[in-house]
């Protein structure tokens, strides 16, 4: 099959604005699930508040937050698509139009400047922005389109060591906690702390980046990363720093960890969070028609 | 653990009055202002011909939507979404806000530093915590946006919001030297080591 650039260009558009309103389930079971263990007065009034919120957003047709994020798009084309180099240029102009097109007509504001010049477009895009990255799968037909709006106030809080391997596993675990002291109430806590452990540096942040966005509940596909998330994830709750860093046990929803393998030399580590609006919609793109989901 | 009812412009012996963890809800005016609004007043020697003598900011670049001027809308644009973004990046800014242009109260997300707080004591100033990103809610309680200066920074404007009972807001930052934020970071702080011990850490 082929997917007309059209339909690509609709998804983009309602993705962005879709992601921004509608917060997935994954995340509204993540607050239950918080609010019900807190036990601090002032961090159930704070959570209480961010579920309000979410409610008010549906309510009112509104954002979530009003912070639009850096657009980024994932791409992942399924069994059945025809692929060529023409379909990507194709796909990647296709989806930056659907991304100016939201800005513009829904109007959304554009929190996209040039790093030098600081000028905004207002379209939410710029130089490599939106940020599309493209991938392969087999387990499903069609295109996937993942849009994640990544809010600035998260992102702004990211990290990079590059330990050695005479600092073992103790350095990426000191540095998970020290990451998510340092970030405080900045991050819009409760976050999930995404964390990257190997591969090259910048592999090593975008496994962080990954496990930011992947859906709550779901776990690393290797078994000491995956218990690894669950010691990091109860140890950053004992820090008490809380929702928006004003106090309480629910500092983070959960830790996520993706590994890539990496040098006999080297023992990288890298944090790179999301908020509690921790937003993202998705689509499959099939010539039947669209479906939209998280 | 008080609450106050706050009209703005507000007076300092009102704002002195303010302590940690009491709580406040605005009515009034708001000003809306950012990283590049800043920027602009104090590092680029920008006016604005807004009097800000008592008022209070928040920490926002709303979405807003071009409309044409109405009672309704008179600055010509509608708000759709208005919300907080993080303060900490706007730290050196909060000494010329209270000294140069009078400003009392300052709303944002996740705290100020130590030297916000050293001016807040000695200027007569606090910190207002509103929820980062519940801006559905706190939309709500914007009337309209009366006004709008510096334009040409947008959505990085200055903004004059027209707010009703904005809040409730937690004092999180005193003129009496008490900022919960501090307190929250010495506590977790204190908790490092026993943390890493969970994860079979010794800390160092």
């Amino acid at each position: 099959m082929r997917i007309d650039p059209q339909a690509i260009e609709s998804a983009a558009k309602e993705l962005y604005i879709r992601a921004l309103k509608i917060l997935p389930d994954d995340v509204k079971q993540g607050f239950a699930t918080l609010a019900a263990r807190e036990t601090s007065a002032t961090a159930k009034e704070v959570l209480g508040t961010m579920i309000r919120n979410i409610a008010v957003a549906e309510a009112t047709d509104n954002l979530l937050c009003q912070d639009t994020g850096i657009p980024i798009y994932n791409v992942t084309i399924g069994r059945g698509v025809e692929f060529g180099a023409a379909d990507g240029v194709a796909l990647k102009a296709a989806i930056r139009r659907g991304c100016e097109r939201a800005t513009r007509e829904h109007p959304l504001r554009s929190s996209i400047v040039h790093p030098l010049s600081r000028q905004n477009a207002h379209t939410s895009c710029g130089i490599e922005v939106p940020v599309i990255d493209i991938d392969v799968a087999e387990d499903f037909e069609g295109l996937k389109i993942e849009m994640i709006p990544k809010g600035s106030g998260s992102e702004n809080n990211s990290w990079l060591k590059m330990a050695v391997p005479a600092d073992g596993t103790d350095a990426v675990k000191t540095f998970v906690v020290d990451c998510v002291l340092d970030a405080g109430g900045r991050t819009c806590p409760p976050t999930i702390v995404g964390v990257g452990v190997g591969g090259t540096a910048d592999l090593c942040v975008h496994l962080a980046k990954r496990a930011a966005i992947r859906p709550l509940g779901t776990h690393c596909a290797d078994p000491a990363g995956a218990s690894l998330e669950d010691e990091l994830s109860a140890a950053v709750n004992l820090l008490g720093v809380g929702p928006q860093g004003l106090g309480g046990d629910s500092t983070a929803f959960a830790v996520h960890v993706e590994l890539a393998a990496t040098h006999i030399t080297m023992n990288p580590v890298a944090v790179n969070m999301q908020c509690h609006s921790a937003r993202r919609a998705s689509a499959i793109i099939t010539p039947e028609g669209v479906r939209y989901g998280f | 653990m008080a609450h106050h009812e706050l009209t703005t412009p507000v007076t300092e012996a009102q704002v002195r009055a303010l302590h940690v963890d009491d709580t406040v809800t605005l009515q009034g005016v708001l000003f809306g202002i950012r990283d590049a609004t800043q920027i602009a007043l104090f590092d680029r020697g920008r006016k604005t011909r807004f009097d800000l003598t008592g008022h209070a900011v928040i920490h926002t670049a709303p979405n807003v939507k071009k409309v044409p001027p109405s009672p309704e809308h008179p600055a010509g644009y509608a708000p759709l979404c208005v919300g907080t973004t993080t303060s900490a990046r706007m730290e050196r800014f909060t000494r010329p806000l209270l000294g140069e242009l009078g400003v009392r109260l300052i709303i944002g997300k996740g705290g100020l530093g130590s030297a916000s707080l050293a001016a807040f004591g000695e200027l007569g100033g606090a910190y207002l915590a509103v929820i980062g990103g519940t801006a559905a809610l706190e939309t709500t309680w914007v009337e309209a946006i009366e006004d709008v200066d510096l334009d040409d920074l947008n959505p990085e404007s200055l903004w004059r919001f027209r707010i009703h009972d904005f809040g409730p807001l937690r004092v999180a930052m005193d003129s009496h030297g008490g900022s919960i934020y501090a307190t929250v970071d010495a506590d977790a702080r204190a908790k490092r080591a026993a943390a890493l011990a969970s994860l079979g850490v010794k800390a160092r």
